[in-house]
This record gives C-alpha cells, structure tokens and sequence, in this order.
C-alpha cells in the first residue's frame, strides 16, 4: 500500500526498484522450476529499504526516456503509471541478461518454468511505468533441481500411515476371531421387500448408477448391491432395467449381472438389451430414464452411485409411477433430494459399509470397525480444538500459548494439495 | 485362478506406486497421476464405441420387430446418423466440427442446448412436488425442516428484506420508542439464513463428509488389499 509521503518520495525521484529479490528453486516440485520473490517498489519507497531509483538523474527535474523529456509526475500521476514488472534472466550475473516473463504491479512473485536442472541462473526484476523502468540488484544464481520428497505433504503422509495402521489392526484382529457387530442399515434391509413388492405387482426393477464412472468409488461400492439385486430378480423371475451413462459401468453391469444370473441357476434369464448405454449427456440421460419408468413403470427402483442435478427429475418420475425407491450416493448436494423423493436414503459412507452389510464377513467387518475407531477420536480431536478456539476467542487472542496452539494445529490439519 | 490373481496384483500395484507418487515430486513419480489419468481419458474415448454398439443394435431390434415405440427408436437413430454425417462434414469443411460457422454447431446450439435447457428448466416443479411433500407437517422434524426451509427461502431472496422492514413499521407503530432504522439493518431473515446456513447446516455436512472420507479409505483399502472383489465381478 503506497503511504502519502512513499507517492510523494515516488513522484520526485521516479519509480524505485523491487528491493529484496529472491530467487531460488521451487520447493516440492520435480524440478525445471525457479522462484522468484520481491518487495513492492512502493514499499521500498515508503520504507527507505532501497536507495531511490537514479535518484541523481531525476533529483527533482523532469525524467529523461527515450530521448524525449517527461515533465514530472504528480504522486498520484506517479502512482497510475507504475505498470508492473518485467523479468530479465541470464546464465551470467554480469551479462547477457533477456526478459523472459513480466507480472501486473500487484504481484511480487514469479515462476520460471524454463529452465534446465542443476543450471546456475540470475534474475533482475525491473519495475515499470509509463515512463520509468527501476531494475534491481542481479538476484542469484539459483539452480533447480528435483525433490524426492514433498514437505508440504509431511501431515498427509503422518495421517495415511496412522489410518492404514488402524485398518490393518483391526483386520488383523478380525482375522484372529475377534467379534464385529454391524448396526442395521434400513435402506439395504428395505431392499428384499422393494423386489417382493415389484415381484407381486408383476412389475420390472430400475437400477441406475446415475452419471458414475468405474473409477468413482460409489460406482464400486454400489456393484454388489447390482449383484443382490440381479441374484433376486433371478430368482423371482422379475426383469431388472440397468440404463447406464458411461459404457465401462454398462460393461460392468452387464458382467455382474449375468453371474449372478449364472449363480442362481438362470443363465437363460439374461439379457443384455435390458443392461444397455443411454447417453452420457446429463439431461439427455435424465429424459431417457424418464422415458423408461413412465413406459414400464417400474414396481421398485434403485439410485445407487454419482448423481448431480438431475436426480430430483428422476426420483420424482420414480414416485409418481408409485415405485418404492432407494437411494444411496456420495454426493451431498443431491441426498436433500432423493430424501425428499424416496422411500429410504443411505446417507454418507453407509453406501461403502454395503459390501460389508451384504458379505458380514470378519475381514470386511474389520475395515468398519477401524473407520468407527478412527471417527471416534476425529470427534475428540476436533472437540478438544473447538474448546482450545473458543477460549482462546475469549480471552481475546491474549494466551499467547493457546493461540499458537490453535493456529498451529489448524495448519497442520490443512492439507497441502499443491 | 490366473483370472482373479493378475488383476488383484495389477490394482495392488498401482495403488501403491500412485500412492507413493503422491509424496514425491521427482520424475518418474511426479507426473504418473497425470499419465494414469491421460490414459483413463483415452481408453475411456474408445469405450465409448461400445456404448454406441449398445445403443444401434438396442434399438434396430426394436425398430427391426416393430416393437411398442419403435418410431421413437427410428427417430433416434435417423438423428444419431444425421448427427455422425454433420460432424464429419464440419471436420473436413471448417477443420473442426466446433467451428461457429460448422453445421454441427447449428445442431448444437439450436437443438441440443435447449433441449437440456427444458430438461433443467422442469426441475422447478419437479422441486416443488417434492417440497411439498417433504414439507408436510407430519412430525416434529418435518415442521423443523419446514420452518428453517421457509427462513432460508426468504432469507435469500429480497423480498425477505422487504418483509423485515415491514415488520419495522409495523414494531415502530405498536412501540414508537423502536428505532426503525436500527431494527431495519439488522436484516433478521438474511441473518438468521445465513446462522443456519453456516452453523447447523455446515455442521452436518461436514460430519458427512468425514464419514464418506473415512468410507471412501476404508473401502479403498478393501480393494487394494484385494478384500473387495465384487468390482471384478
């Protein structure tokens, strides 16, 4: 921020250098990187870090560029025509230096991607006006070069071992027998009686994945569900309606379903034209599943996977044909909607804990048992901080122990993603 | 058993070295998550002639033997050729199917934008049979869920600014001593909005999220670690 007497000082002596560039190797990246950090001329003007820029050439007469003589700037003239910065580099501190970038007069940073590991480089940052450019000192030399390790990600990494550990704790301790309780989940036991009830009223089954892709985790999660489901409707001889958005769930529907059918002794019973691809466009996939329930009516419908803002249009199809509905995603925005519009709602992880519900086995049961422990004592640790802000926000900020303990702990639980 | 066992050990080592990739910058690691994901991109283009596949031969069939509807099926098929045809022609015409002036992009922006336009357009009464439903006073929650929603609707729309300065007159001509002024910039429908859209709501949505984060490493393990299967089918 310019001071009065920093545009005064500016408007007599003309635009000051960038003082305290820095240059140095990007950190936590792979290389072919440099940094480049500075103070804001206007703050070395205001701050007197730097000697003013040709202060002897201009020392308050008109400034010379170019050949032509500019009368000199008011401060506020002066402040308008600081443009921003041009970055010059070289391999040598003494010459041969090129611009190679610039920056608008609000940024103090800059990153050279070009350039080649374990070369020395040298940078000046010049600032630049209308009339003026201020170059700084030769800032360097700085060498890029790789790292193996990414600093920023230290907690990340701390957190991943801690859970990981906790898991295989507790599949290990499921292993040696120990016991597992699953609380009930409503929406999956209500899954037998969605498919009794379609079955008596001579109706087909829905099952949709929504906008999903394979490698979505609600997509996986929600493949066993197809299977029970599939395995069911073999059994009760009842049609079951997988329209998809994307030909990998497609494929893979169809892969689950005919094995199931194949367990369940009804090979026969398979038919792919009822698992087939709609059309990947969102609304396009809404219109045509649309289409489907109003044509078929199906007596129970399934929405397991990725859904965004067409669920609501579906659903709602769903209910007015009177199909019974069930629904599952990870999606947060959408479970409001399909709360509304269905008759039972897996909320949150309950759609990851079905493989776990369908298949009680210890091993699976132990993974649950481990995400349980671990929440238990997110729920404390982030007690104990809430309690920590709190007094500390009391005492207005004046243990000073507390506050660096809150703004420390709050740091570290941030993740660094860049 | 070569079945189950090579694509268990190609998932287990893939996670792995994307895992370990994630903490270090250094090359090969540091662009593998890009490379995976360009090869996602590009094996997921190619499946996209299997969808295709999927969708022709659905509906020749039914065209084929005059099935209920089939000239919804002809309908889209005409429209799928003329689509492929009006592409390929903006390609070799104006180099891109893309190009303003191209056919395709006719198509585009006459036919296929607003269709999805009226597709999202009826999401407003689809809202609407639903909140009416969810809305109903039937218990407890319900009328909870009712008041916060009709709170947050007004608080976002001007006309709860307008309300709440009527409320001032109207405070101000029981109880002259109100300062009108002062009632009025409290702007009580906005606040208490955004209280509940901040606190209660923010609350509970994030504890979901920890729950799905903590699912979503919890069922991801399963896979790596080969416990969870069902994927494979």
């Amino acid at each position: 921020m310019l001071t009065l007497s920093g545009l005064f000082l500016a408007a007599v002596i003309g635009l000051a250098p960038p003082a305290s560039v820095c240059a140095g190797d990007t950190p936590n990246d792979q290389g072919q990187s440099i940094s480049l950090t500075w103070a804001a001329p206007s703050e070395s003007v205001a701050g007197q870090i730097q000697p003013p820029f040709s202060s002897a050439e201009s020392g308050g007469s008109p400034v010379e560029s170019a050949g032509q003589v500019q009368p000199l700037a008011t401060p506020a003239e002066s402040a308008g025509s600081f443009i921003g910065y041009l970055i010059y580099r070289s391999t040598s501190p003494d010459s041969g230096f090129a611009i190679i970038g610039n920056e608008p007069s609000a940024r103090t940073e800059y990153m050279d991607s070009d350039v080649k590991d374990g070369t020395k480089y040298y940078y000046r940052v010049a600032a630049y006006g209308e009339t003026d450019t201020a170059e700084s000192a030769v800032a360097g030399p700085a060498v890029s070069h790789a790292q193996w390790f990414n600093t920023s990600r230290l907690n990340i990494l701390v957190m991943t071992i801690v859970i990981c550990a906790i898991f295989m704790y507790y599949i290990q301790r499921a292993r040696k027998g120990a016991k597992m309780y699953i609380r009930k989940i409503a929406g999956l036991d209500a899954i037998d009686d969605a498919l009794g009830r379609a079955t008596e009223m001579g109706k087909p089954i829905l099952f949709s994945f929504g906008l999903g892709y394979i490698t979505d985790l609600v997509v996986i999660a929600a493949l066993p569900l197809l299977r029970k489901i599939a395995k069911k409707s073999a059994e009760y001889s009842t049609r079951l309606l997988v329209p998809s958005s994307d030909p990998i769930v497609m494929s893979a529907a169809q892969e689950t379903v005919k094995e199931a059918y194949t367990e369940s002794g009804r090979p026969d019973f398979y038919s792919a034209d009822n698992i087939n691809f709609l059309t990947s466009d969102q609304f396009g996939y809404a219109a045509g599943v649309d289409g489907i329930i109003l044509r078929e009516k199906p007596g129970a419908i399934f929405w397991l996977g990725y859904f965004y803002a067409e669920s609501l249009i579906m659903a709602e199809t769903g209910h007015s044909v009177g199909a019974i509905q069930l629904a599952g995603t990870t999606e947060l925005t959408q479970l409001p909607f399909f709360v509304a519009a269905c008759d039972y709602t897996m909320i949150g992880e309950e759609i990851f804990a079905a493989s776990c519900y369908l298949r009680p086995e210890p091993i699976m049961l132990g993974t649950l048992k481990g995400e349980d422990f671990i929440r238990f004592w997110l729920i404390v640790l982030t007690a104990v901080v809430v309690v920590i802000g709190t007094v500390d926000a009391i005492a207005n900020h004046r243990i000073h122990f507390l506050s660096s303990l809150f703004e420390r702990l709050v740091a570290w639980a941030t993740p660094a993603y860049e | 058993m070569l079945k189950r066992t090579v694509p268990l050990v190609i998932v287990f080592f893939t996670a792995v070295i994307l895992i370990i990739a994630f903490f270090i910058p250094h090359r090969p690691f540091g662009d593998l998550e890009s490379r995976f994901l360009n090869w996602t991109a590009i094996v997921g283009g190619f499946t996209l002639l299997l969808g295709l596949d999927s969708l022709t031969k659905h509906h020749l069939v039914k065209i084929w033997r005059r099935q209920q509807g089939w000239p919804y099926s002809l309908m889209l098929v005409l429209s799928l050729a003329v689509t492929v045809v009006l592409g390929l022609y903006s390609w070799f015409k104006y180099q891109s199917p893309f190009d303003l002036r191209a056919p395709f992009m006719w198509l585009y922006t006459f036919m296929i934008i607003p269709l999805q336009s009226t597709m999202f357009a009826s999401l407003a009464f689809f809202i609407f049979s639903a909140a009416y439903r969810a809305f109903r006073i039937r218990n407890f929650a319900a009328t909870l869920l009712l008041i916060a929603a009709c709170l947050v609707m007004i608080g976002n729309v001007p006309l709860g600014s307008t309300f709440w300065h009527g409320i001032g007159g109207f405070v101000h001509a029981i109880i002259p001593g109100v300062d009108v002024t002062k009632f009025a910039g409290l702007e009580g429908f906005a606040s208490v909005k955004d209280w509940l859209m901040s606190i209660p709501q923010a609350a509970a949505s994030r504890g979901i999220n920890i729950g799905l984060a903590l699912g979503s490493i919890a069922m991801s393990l399963r896979i790596i670690l080969g416990i969870e299967r069902t994927y494979m089918s």
